[in-house]
């Protein structure tokens, strides 16, 4: 131990740091879909809102200094896109799924053409908090320095949680995304409540945009996202869209995505990239094992396009 | 025009349609029809199916805008533009769909459905408001249960409790007890027949029971196509003069008398168990022979599994265990096996579970032969023009109003979508039957022609199984009765020996 080296402490370490770290935009990217999905709507394009929130806070970031500026354009520019993605979908007889997996490509296209200029400057980053203070190796202070965002995400979990329950726009929410017919009976527009649970969906899926571009990996590339966005969006069925549960799953989700590099790190090589595949992996298996032909999902909303 | 007073804070008050006419477009719906509900009484809307009840109703809440005429809410003119003007004057709907949240608990409904839901939700306050609500009421539902959880007789008397919580004294009920037992019905129709009595509530109930309208009813207006075809006091009037003014001078389709005995047993279930769409119990082990040349009539409030039971044998779902005999021989749904018994299903819903709604009326009758000769050569070269000719033969049989026998079927009204359904299950020698509701929803015309093709097949020899939530509609048809409850069956009787009450206690649970 005299060298500092921990040894095989290293992998799980580094796993926990991972599931931190890594699991930040899974995180606000489910939490804001399963807002979207509990009002009986689903947004494919969060992968695409994911992209471009990561641009928008990069560049807003570089042009004015302030990385949570950067933070607010991501968030922005993801509602906007879930405002065209509501609004499209408030035409008669259009498709939500079809029109997420354009606007998931209309989105990732965008971002890397209006993104070509920021890939060489560099913007500033947000801050971390540093947890690890009190222990003297590098790999638990690495692993322990926490981003705000994560913190502020890790909140909001339990804070939805309660909205769904207490809260006049929560139980709208799950009224519209329960039965239409209820919601309209008692003299809502289902069409508006989905359009501002789409655009808040948006939103939490720009900032987790931005973590990505101004945290870890922390610079704008155009592999930044590899499809994490739709995995969140496979996590919220997954996290049986309950908040609480969607926590938990990102956490998994990012330990499983630390994987491969923590092994890489104590000198496990061989199946580098299978390992790197371990999310997906984890993804196929937990389908598998909780979808079932005979059944429905519980807890699935009664209006989803994928249940009725 | 004569202004009376707005309706009084609290108390009954009447409402008078004058001179109602409603077109969509060359469609006459009303024409010309006038209701007038005293305050403080219990009235009766009787009609068939198609007659322009519904559509009287939405007018008066606001869903639709009359072309012609009045609405007067306690004797003053209103202009009710949308159901949220209806509201505010105190008119409440109970619609015949439920429109509670499945997901949600009771108490979270009825917070969710008044106008002024708190931004923030004070859980223990509201509780103890709604506890204290209840106590007053004449029926107590389970605050915490989920809605999804509670039973159809639970969710029926939230509803109108929803109304009494948002304050409405003025109730308009679309059918409440099709989905209750005898028993339960009367309790809830007795119930608000008190708060009617003691000048609280003005009611308004749509309805095709003359049982009910006879018990509880004070006046009764009834309607025909579109018209007004009589009104007065119930006192005043039979059954049967009602039920000659709802029809008119149609001809009903004879039923055939019942003749012939029971034979060898024909479709047997032995423990069958079948799962819902959430992975529960829905079918229960449940065992059950039909003979041929015998209806069994199966009862229940819907919900306790007589959906899953048509399902396993109609091949949408798979048993879990168990084992069915069709004439001796193990039964899987399979349609090679269907055909080689002459097996005939009547789904409910048939436009979803027996028809492609996007396919045309000829296919939709050809489902059964399509790939036989003489609709296809060789197994798979399908004959179109045979498809039309079988398809017009059985158009003029069954008169299905379509059209074309290329219209697609779902452009048909639902007794004619049920009629195709019919000629295509009916029109070839049937040895068993599986009906489910086949009578939901149809005029008087449709259920006469469907209750005689059944006794019809029945006295040809055929076994059928006959679920059905209307009780009367078993009664008339089957020979013997089984009561199914939560999954299982409770109670077995010939149906000359049943007693109505010991049905309807089974139905219910007890």
């Amino acid at each position: 131990m005299a060298d500092g080296s921990i040894g095989l402490w290293t992998v799980p370490l580094a796993v926990l740091g991972g599931a931190i770290r890594v699991s930040t935009p899974f995180l606000f990217v489910s939490l804001g879909e399963c807002i979207t999905e509990r009002s009986g709507r689903i947004n494919l394009g969060l992968e695409g809102t994911l992209v471009m929130g990561a641009m928008s806070a990069y560049g807003i970031s570089y042009l004015t200094g302030s990385p949570w500026l950067g933070v607010l354009a991501a968030g922005i520019t993801g509602a906007l896109l879930g405002a065209l993605h509501a609004g499209i979908c408030s035409l008669p007889r259009v498709n939500d799924i079809a029109v997420g997996i354009a606007l998931m490509l209309f989105g990732t296209g965008l971002a890397f053409y209006l993104g070509k200029p920021l890939i060489e400057p560099t913007a500033p980053r947000l801050p971390a908090i540093d947890f690890g203070w009190w222990s003297d190796i590098p790999q638990v202070r690495a692993a322990l320095r926490v981003n705000v965002l994560f913190l502020i995400g890790v909140a909001l979990a339990p804070i939805l949680y309660w909205a769904f329950r207490t809260t006049r726009w929560g139980l709208l929410i799950r009224t519209a995304g329960e039965s239409s017919d209820a919601a309209r009976a008692m003299g809502h527009s289902v069409l508006l409540i989905r359009l501002r649970a789409t655009m808040v969906g948006g939103f939490l899926a720009g900032i987790g945009g931005s973590f990505l571009s101004l945290f870890y990996p922390g610079s704008w590339n155009e592999g930044l996202s590899s499809g994490q966005g739709i995995t969140a969006v496979a996590l919220v069925i997954f996290a049986r869209w309950d908040p609480l549960l969607c926590l938990w799953a990102s956490l998994a989700f990012g330990g499983a995505a630390a994987l491969g590099p923590a092994l890489q790190s104590v000198g496990v090589t061989s199946g580098y990239h299978l390992f790197n595949a371990a999310p997906y992996i984890l993804t196929l298996a937990i389908m598998i094992i909780t979808c079932s032909p005979k059944r429905t999902l519980t807890g699935a909303p009664a209006e989803l396009s994928i249940t009725r | 025009m004569i202004v009376g007073e707005t309706p009084p804070p609290s108390g009954a008050f009447g409402v008078d349609a004058i001179a109602m006419t409603m077109r969509f477009g060359d469609f006459l719906a009303l024409d010309n029809v006038a209701l007038k509900v005293r305050p403080g009484s219990f009235h009766a809307l009787l009609g068939e199916n198609g007659a322009g009840k519904s559509t009287l109703v939405k007018c008066i809440m606001g869903y639709y805008h009359a072309t012609e005429g009045d609405i007067l809410v306690g004797g003053r003119e209103q202009a009710i533009g949308n159901p949220k003007d209806a509201h505010a004057l105190g008119l409440g709907m109970v619609y015949q769909h439920f429109t509670l949240v499945p997901a949600m608990t009771v108490a979270e409904n009825l917070v969710l459905a008044r106008d002024d839901v708190p931004a923030m939700v004070n859980w223990s306050r509201e509780m103890k408001d709604l506890e204290a609500f209840l106590a007053r009421m004449p029926f107590k539902v389970p605050l915490s249960a989920k809605v999804s959880d509670i039973s159809a007789g639970e969710r029926q008397k939230c509803e109108i409790l929803k109304q009494l919580y948002l304050k409405r004294r003025f109730l308009i009920l679309d059918e409440p007890t099709s989905v209750l037992t005898p028993a339960e019905a009367d309790e809830v129709l007795g119930m608000l027949r008190d708060m009617v009595v003691k000048g609280e509530l003005t009611i308004l109930m749509i309805t095709h029971k003359f049982r009910e309208v006879m018990a509880f009813a004070d006046d009764v207006t009834i309607l025909r196509r579109g018209k007004l075809a009589g009104a007065g006091k119930v006192s005043e009037l039979t059954p049967d003069a009602m039920a000659r003014t709802m029809i008119g001078a149609e001809e009903l389709t004879v039923q055939p008398p019942r003749t012939g005995e029971a034979g060898k047993a024909r479709l047997e279930l032995a423990k069958m168990r079948a799962l819902d769409d959430a992975g529960a119990i829905a079918v229960h082990d449940v065992s059950l022979t039909v003979r041929a040349g015998e209806i069994v009539g199966i009862a229940g409030v819907s919900g306790n599994g007589q959906r899953q039971l048509v399902e396993v044998l109609a091949g949408q779902r798979e048993a879990e265990s168990g084992e069915i005999r069709v004439a001796g021989a193990p039964y899987h749904a399979s349609r090679e096996e269907m055909r080689r018994h002459n097996m005939s299903l009547l789904p409910e819903e048939p436009l979803k579970n027996a028809c492609v709604g996007g396919m045309s009326v000829a296919d939709n009758i050809a489902f059964r032969e399509f790939d036989r000769a003489p609709f296809a050569s060789l197994g798979w070269w399908l004959n179109r023009g045979a498809f039309r000719v079988d398809a017009r033969k059985k158009i003029a049989q069954y008169k299905i109003k379509t059209r074309t026998p290329d219209t697609p079927i779902s452009a048909l009204s639902g007794g004619n979508v049920q009629r195709a359904v019919l000629a295509r299950e009916l029109g070839g020698g049937v040895e068993v039957l599986i009906a489910a509701n086949p009578c939901f929803g149809l005029d008087f015309a449709a259920v006469a022609r469907i209750h005689a093709e059944i006794m019809a097949a029945r006295n040809r020899g055929a076994a059928v199984l006959l679920v059905s939530e209307d009780l009367d509609e078993l009664l008339e048809l089957s020979d013997r009765l089984v009561v199914m409850f939560h999954g299982e069956f409770v109670y077995e009787a010939r149906t000359s020996e049943a007693d109505l009450t010991v049905v309807g206690r089974h139905m219910a649970g007890h």
